[in-house]
């Protein structure tokens, strides 16, 4: 992407500033013009940029600059803080009734948004915690989306009600519902076919649905890609039937996600979940926080730290840091980071979370790692003797050679591996060191995997 | 129940809704202007980055923009409309030779990330192909979303053309295989092929998509080859980012613009080919098999400034 990171554009406008102590009001105009077009090439609503940029200069102007950081950081820091505030607090829920009341949650959306994927992952959540969950296809239109909530419930095992193509959404329901109090289920799920928010009688159509069973909560499903439309579309949905809670789909692209600020900014209420991926796993819950970094383009550092600290065992973790310090790191640590960072989903996802890694850095970074390579990889090592994993420098051209025929590959790849080893050495020393040491509040007790 | 419109008037019917913001937003500014200066830029280039263009194509529109009102001594701000319009419609040209793949045995590959409308657009491309007396064949090649190849086939049977399909979870390369031989020993004159949507930055699909690609050049290198990437209209600029990584991986040839009849105004499109050069060939204005229509820059753009509002 044409996307400079925002910081270091930021520390461009302060570039003649350094050691000012307090906010000025051009200081900030000039800074915010920065932060206005990182919001727009984010994809935030223009009229919700203009609105919290002018909430943020009245918040800016004259406030001193915060011991450790220069104006430029502390503009980020107003920005950032404003932000995660304007999109509410995490860890909301859909308000289920308590104990074994049924609960019905309607799933809306414009097409291709995920509703049907999304209403088989959270009913497979729900699933999970002891709900008995009841999928209704009510999608009567496009061809074959019974067949997929069906196959979609067969795979995370909730059963799935349809009356076929041929009845009403509105009597697919209520059916749906009658269905699911006879038969020991405590909550249904509605899934809806795609509609514009501007088609009157599909909007109808969903009203018709709230009159003929009652609806407990109401979900828009909305594409994390949305552009400047995201506000119309939730402002429409608002106005006509009313939204409970959002989920943002598609989030494991690497869209910048505005859509989130304006459904936000638009609607007032909570998202609630992202998705992440295809499988009914991969539903995760929102953190406003995050959220706003990714926006700003600054790395989704708090998610990476929180993955790293739920794959990883922290005790090999800290043996790893203290190999670091020792710089004793070897090529079986080298494979050991490896897999785990497999078990993170992949070394470009943990990446893409770093501030600071640009498009051509990835770039760089992907051509060198893709994952094929990484079974190579592995072959090299396990081709290595002990003593050359746990001490890499005693490589030379026999021993490469020798290497390269157990592994059958080509001189030139051990050559590159050793090469990328030394490289991930320096990096991880380097990021020991950042973690380590002064930022505190940041990443202060965590132990990365490097 | 609803009478079949022209092009024109479904494009402008479709658009109306997104004309209503950014044509009222045009209106106000070319209207509440009488001179030309700063601040009308400045808000002309909010505009359009409001439409989705993109702030880097906005800018280079309103540079454009700028060094024509200087050179023509322009000073009225409708004047200085007809302009924009122009450069916009210059810029979105399609040139000659977009359709080729129509005159010719051809295979269509159909590539874009979850959701954008791919096996839909197929089956109206399907639809609108065979209605121009060709002989087409669909490859159900998404082996991997539930239900898709049922859809892909519903689609078929809409349009009356012949399907070859895989078992789901199937390696989607094969598929492609059996078509393109298919395709050969029933004189097809074009052959569509259905992909999975993926995302473009996750790289195993990617590579997916590569092979496939392969697989049509070595087993099908007479036909003629046409690649087009599905873009949801209402996608801000990560379709910018779509459309890079797709070329990248299958060297794309054209665009297919989706769900333009809502209130997305499609202003991306503009900044894709300002950015890549990749053409836009059809647009999407709902979900009749009728739907689908061939790319017109002047009444694309027409529609997006004509001053009337549409009921």
């Amino acid at each position: 992407m044409a996307f400079e990171n925002l910081t270091e554009k930021l520390q461009n406008v302060f570039k003649n500033l350094r050691g000012k102590g307090r906010l000025s009001e051009e200081d900030v105009k000039s800074a915010l013009k920065e932060v206005k077009m990182a919001l727009l090439e984010a994809d935030v609503n223009f009229k919700v940029v203009r609105q919290f940029t002018k909430a943020v200069q009245e918040k800016a102007v004259g406030q001193d600059v915060m011991n450790g950081l220069n104006p430029a950081q502390m503009v980020i820091k107003i920005v950032n803080d404003e932000m995660v505030n304007l999109m509410g607090s995490s860890g909301e829920t859909l308000k289920v009734n308590p104990g074994g009341e049924m609960t019905v949650i309607m799933m809306m959306g414009l097409q291709g948004a995920g509703k049907t994927t999304t209403t088989a992952k959270l009913a497979a959540k729900y699933k999970s915690q002891g709900k008995k969950p009841l999928l209704a296809a009510c999608d009567v239109y496009r061809p074959a989306a019974i067949k997929q909530l069906q196959l979609n419930g067969e795979r995370v095992g909730v059963e799935v009600f349809s009356l076929g193509d041929r009845e009403k959404p509105e009597v697919i329901a209520a059916k749906a519902v009658e269905y699911a109090r006879e038969n020991g289920f405590n909550m249904v799920f509605i899934d809806t076919a795609g509609r514009l928010h501007v088609d009157d009688e599909m909007m109808d159509e969903l009203e018709r649905i709230r009159e003929a069973v009652h609806v407990d909560q109401t979900i828009l499903v909305a594409d994390a890609m949305t552009g400047q439309d995201a506000v119309n579309v939730a402002e429409r949905f608002e106005e006509k039937i009313g939204i409970d809670g959002v989920i943002l789909t598609k989030m494991d692209g690497d869209t910048r996600g505005g859509a989130a600020l304006s459904i936000r900014a638009s609607c007032g209420k909570p998202i609630l979940y992202v998705g992440m991926g295809e499988k009914p796993s991969d539903l995760e819950q929102f953190y406003p926080d995050r959220m706003a970094s990714r926006i700003l383009g600054m790395g989704d550092v708090l998610s990476l730290i929180e993955k790293a600290q739920e794959n990883l065992n922290e005790e090999t973790a800290r043996e790893m840091e203290k190999k670091l310090k020792k710089a004793t790191f070897g090529f079986d640590d080298y494979l050991e980071s490896m897999s785990q960072m497999k078990k993170m989903g992949g070394i470009q996802e943990i990446l893409g979370m770093l501030p600071g890694v640009g498009n051509a850095q990835m770039k760089m970074l992907e051509d060198s790692v893709d994952e094929s390579m990484m079974a190579r990889t592995e072959a090299i090592i396990l081709s290595m003797t002990p003593k050359e994993r746990s001490n890499p420098d005693i490589l030379n051209v026999s021993r490469k050679n020798r290497i390269a025929r157990g592994a059958g590959v080509d001189i030139a790849e051990v050559n590159r591996l050793v090469k990328q080893f030394e490289q991930a050495r320096k990096m991880m020393k380097q990021m020991g060191g950042m973690m380590g040491g002064r930022k505190k509040g940041l990443f202060g007790g965590l132990n990365l995997p490097f | 129940m609803e009478e079949k419109k022209g092009f024109f008037k479904r494009l402008v019917d479709g658009l109306s809704k997104t004309r209503d913001n950014i044509v009222t937003g045009f209106d106000s500014i070319f209207m509440g202007y009488s001179s030309i200066d700063e601040d009308f830029y400045e808000e002309l280039e909010e505009t359009l980055v409001m439409g989705d263009i993109g702030i880097s194509a906005t800018t280079s529109i309103i540079e454009d923009l700028k060094n024509k009102v200087r050179e023509q001594n322009i000073k009225d701000p409708g004047e200085c409309r007809r302009l924009l319009m122009q450069s916009i419609k210059d810029q979105m040209d399609l040139g000659p030779g977009a359709y080729e793949f129509e005159n010719r045995r051809s295979v269509i590959l159909v590539v874009g990330v979850n959701g954008v409308g791919k096996t839909t657009s197929i089956g109206k491309l399907a639809g609108l192909l065979k209605d121009d007396g060709k002989k087409v064949l669909l490859a159900a090649a998404d082996t991997f979303r539930a239900a898709a190849g049922e859809q892909l086939s519903m689609w078929a049977e809409r349009a009356g053309v012949d399907i070859i399909m895989g078992q789901d979870g199937s390696d989607p390369g094969a598929v492609v295989y059996d078509a393109i031989n298919a395709a050969k020993s029933r004189g097809t004159d074009i052959l569509i092929c259905d992909t999975a949507g993926r995302l473009h930055n996750k790289k195993n699909l990617m590579n997916e998509l590569v092979k496939i690609n392969r697989i049509i050049e070595r087993e099908y290198p007479e036909a003629y080859k046409e690649v087009l990437v599905v873009l949801d209209g209402t996608t801000g600029q990560n379709a910018l980012s779509q459309a890079r990584q797709f070329q990248e991986a299958t060297d794309i040839s054209g665009i297919i613009l989706t769900k333009l009849d809502g209130t997305a105004k499609g202003g991306i499109a503009v900044a894709i080919h300002a950015e890549l050069g990749i053409p836009v060939k059809y647009i999407g204005v709902g979900e009749q098999i009728d739907d689908l229509q061939k790319f017109d820059a002047d009444a694309f753009v027409n529609a997006l400034f004509a001053e009337d509002q549409a009921s």
